[in-house]
């Protein structure tokens, strides 16, 4: 530094006290004595906990993962058994914690939408109930609200007992029926099944298989036929009526497989004990997910609130002045310009409601925390193992969701050129 | 120079007080120093281990707990209950939060060699058994198919409830649950058709319901589930001090001594297994370093074994388990105090 200095006075030649009183070197000596410190502070809790544990004869080991799991779990997305190993039954709780997170944004996404955009209403009583909606529940721990919904759930609803006998319950329409277990829906069966595609031990019908194809298919059709309509519209002045076809892309295709197929409603029916047939849906998962989506959609609510206000009224003035109406003024106007402000912090809501997904345990919903981080690590005593997995999970699906979210950020942002 | 000095003074106490956070070797001279037996209980289980209004806590476990603390501090009431619940009672022991877990707690292989435990005995020989509704109509655990389960998640009944429905060819829906008090509340709300854990364990939750008669034990018991008291591995004399605490208060029953004639005893037997376990004679205390009168306290803490069980559990309580598999060895059970000489 001295060398390179212009020409002037010479540089004072270096003495050690100006690490501490000269500017110059006064910020890289901070810098370095809190990096020295840091680094102390973190090799000092490794050694700690290695010592420790090496003091109580524990090692890190990872073998536990491959022996025989011996628990049950009641809510399984892949086929397991008590047969099956520890690391199947952390997948099978991982599963459940992405089955209960994927429903939870979805369900907080469109509750926070609409919430937060009828808390701008003009209708007085929608909009103070909105807030109310949103100021309860932002208020109030998440945890109470799974304790509350689920022992709501347990305490008011009857016994899959009470649907038998002589004065028996009606099962809800004929089809549903809430128990204080779970509530029992029907499932859709086929006639002429064309069976499953088998990997593995993992069945998945090809009914399945077919129906998100065509799903699929028909948001691609219906894709190419608005664009064609955009093309004429755009050509002659005349838009051609394409409802009917986006309606019959949706239809059509499903009412064609239940017809070839057989398709049939089976109505859960109660058999011993519980109810057979139709599915069995845990009050668990469905306080968790309640819970979760009411929770997280008050704060969704207030960001799609505060983007909104984010667009200068003159947009929306400039809108009606085109003869927009109101809806599509939000739609076609609002709403795009503000997702570039909403999409960030909607980011970091979802990966809250990911992480609080691990509350489950309060319910005995088996997610990740209670299969790896509860029974497992209960029952093989490797707490530091289980955690430090558990970590590194949550850290992945956590960075995945949070690097797909920006790649989308991207793509509506605000293109400067 | 002087921010050195101090940075250099703050890393040191930093390190000094991290120490404290390792569990150290000796038992003993913590508990002594401390001049406080920290003792991990079940947060709620009538007869065994539960607090009343005014948080005094009372039960089969913690008499074993107070008759170790009357043995090492010399007084009973220094004693601090630390609640905990099946998933965090192991981890609790091994990082140090209590010096000895009298948690009715099966004493397995793999908890006594893998996880870093030592049992030191077995103060209660249990079984796991099903407590259903009466209404229900069942009177067989055979019957239970498709039904769904009530269980404490962490515990031996999980991994035995699972292999017994298995080799019975039966399903069954589990409704995980975290402590007693929890499954009490799923199974009174009929959220699940039975309720499993340890038989003893059961018998102490149903005589806390308001109608107890209307729930019944089925008569299977599915494992054999020896409940003991447990201490960290790698500390052999704070081992032998809980292990020969449970054996005075179980040879004390066999030699007629109870909380009443103990003084008496101590002066007048001429008994010389009585003498020598009371410290009349030779000083046992010395070799677990611990003073002659050690065992005289712990017994008359709250008596002998038979009288902790009687006033805690036994027939005449409301919970009212029959002493079965631990009545003395003399009276056909197993309850076995090794020799003191």
């Amino acid at each position: 530094m001295t060398e390179s200095a212009p020409a002037g006075p010479p540089a004072p030649p270096f003495r050690l006290s100006m690490l501490i009183y000269d500017r110059h070197y006064r910020s890289l000596t901070i810098q370095v004595v809190v990096f020295i410190l840091l680094m102390l502070l973190v090799s000092w809790i490794v050694h700690n906990t290695v010592l420790n544990l090496a003091r109580l004869g524990k090692d890190i080991d990872f073998s536990f993962l491959f022996n025989r799991a011996g628990y049950d779990i009641p809510q399984q997305l892949i086929p397991y058994t008590s047969d099956d190993t520890h690391l199947r039954a952390a997948m099978v709780g991982l599963l459940n914690t992405l089955y209960v997170s994927a429903l939870g944004c979805a369900t907080a996404t469109v509750l926070g939408v609409v919430a937060g955009v009828l808390r701008l209403s003009k209708n007085w009583l929608i909009a103070r109930l909105m807030t109310i909606y949103v100021e309860i529940f932002r208020n109030i721990p998440l945890l109470l609200w799974i304790l509350i919904i689920y022992a709501a759930l347990t305490e008011i609803t009857p016994g899959p007992r009470e649907y038998r006998g002589e004065n028996a319950r009606e099962l809800f329409l004929g089809l549903i029926a809430p128990t204080n277990r779970y509530t029992a829906i029907p499932s859709i069966v086929a006639e002429h099944s064309p069976g499953a595609l088998v990997i593995g031990r993992i069945e998945i019908p090809w009914l399945a298989i077919m129906g998100i194809a065509f799903f699929i298919a028909a948001i691609v059709l219906r894709r190419i036929v608005n664009a064609r309509a955009q093309r004429i519209q755009n050509a002659t002045g005349r838009r051609p009526t394409t409802w009917w076809i986006n309606l019959a892309l949706f239809v059509v295709p499903p009412a064609a497989m239940a017809v070839f197929f057989g398709l049939h409603l089976e109505v859960p029916e109660l058999a011993g004990f519980n109810f057979k047939g139709g599915i069995n849906v845990d009050n668990s998962l469905v306080a968790l997910w309640l819970a979760l989506s009411l929770y997280t959609g008050a704060f969704i609510a207030e960001i799609v609130r505060a983007g909104i206000l984010a667009i200068s009224k003159g947009q929306t003035e400039a809108a009606y002045a085109l003869g927009l109406s109101p809806g599509w003024t939000m739609n076609l106007v609002i709403l795009p310009q503000a997702l570039r402000v909403i999409i960030p912090p909607l980011i970091s809501q979802y990966l809250n409601l990911i992480k609080n997904s691990s509350l489950a345990v309060a319910v005995g919903y088996m997610d990740l925390r209670g299969t790896l981080g509860g029974t497992t690590v209960n029952q093989t005593g490797r707490e530091m193992e289980g955690i430090l997995l558990m970590m590194a999970i949550y850290l992945a699906i956590s960075l995945t969701v949070s690097g797909v979210m920006n790649i989308y950020n991207n793509r509506v942002k605000l293109k400067e050129r | 120079m002087k921010t050195t000095v101090f940075l250099g003074a703050a890393a040191v106490s930093a390190l000094i007080a991290g120490a404290g956070f390792a569990a150290e070797g000796d038992t003993l001279a913590q508990v002594k120093a401390r001049g406080e037996l920290l003792c991990g209980v079940n947060p709620g289980l009538v007869g065994f281990a539960s607090p009343d209004a005014n948080g005094n806590w009372s039960g089969f476990d913690i008499s074993f707990c107070k008759a170790v603390a009357a043995a090492v501090l010399g007084d009973a009431s220094k004693v601090k209950y630390i609640p905990l619940t099946g998933q965090t009672r192991f981890t609790g022991l091994a990082s140090g939060e209590v010096d000895l877990l009298a948690r009715n707690s099966t004493w397995t292989f793999s908890r006594d060699t893998d996880l870093k435990l030592d049992f030191i005995g077995v103060n209660y020989y249990d079984g796991q058994g099903f407590m259903v509704p009466k209404s229900l109509g069942v009177s067989s655990a055979k019957e239970l198919d498709g039904a769904t389960i009530c269980i404490q998640t962490g515990t031996t009944t999980e991994l035995n409830l699972a292999d017994y429905f298995k080799a019975n060819n039966m399903t069954y829906q589990p409704v995980n649950i975290d402590s007693n008090s929890e499954g009490e509340q799923q199974y009174l709300a009929g959220a699940c058709d039975a309720y499993t854990t340890d038989a003893s364990g059961l018998a102490a939750t149903r005589a806390a319901f308001a109608n107890p008669g209307d729930h019944v034990i089925l008569p299977e018991i599915i494992s054999k589930e020896p409940l003991g008291p447990a201490v960290r591995h790698g500390d052999s004399n704070w081992a032998d001090i809980a292990r020969w605490t449970l054996y005075a208060l179980i040879a004390a029953e066999e030699y007629g001594v109870t909380s009443a004639n103990i003084e008496e005893l101590a002066k007048s037997s001429q008994n010389p297994e009585v003498q020598r376990l009371l410290g009349t004679t030779d000083d046992l205390g010395k070799m677990i370093g611990l003073d002659k009168d050690w065992a005289k306290r712990a017994i008359a803490a709250s008596g002998n074994y038979g009288e902790i069980f009687a006033a805690t559990i036994g027939e005449q309580t409301p919970i009212g388990l029959a002493r079965g598999l631990n009545a003395q060895w003399t009276q056909g059970g197993l309850m076995y105090a090794m020799p003191f000489r």
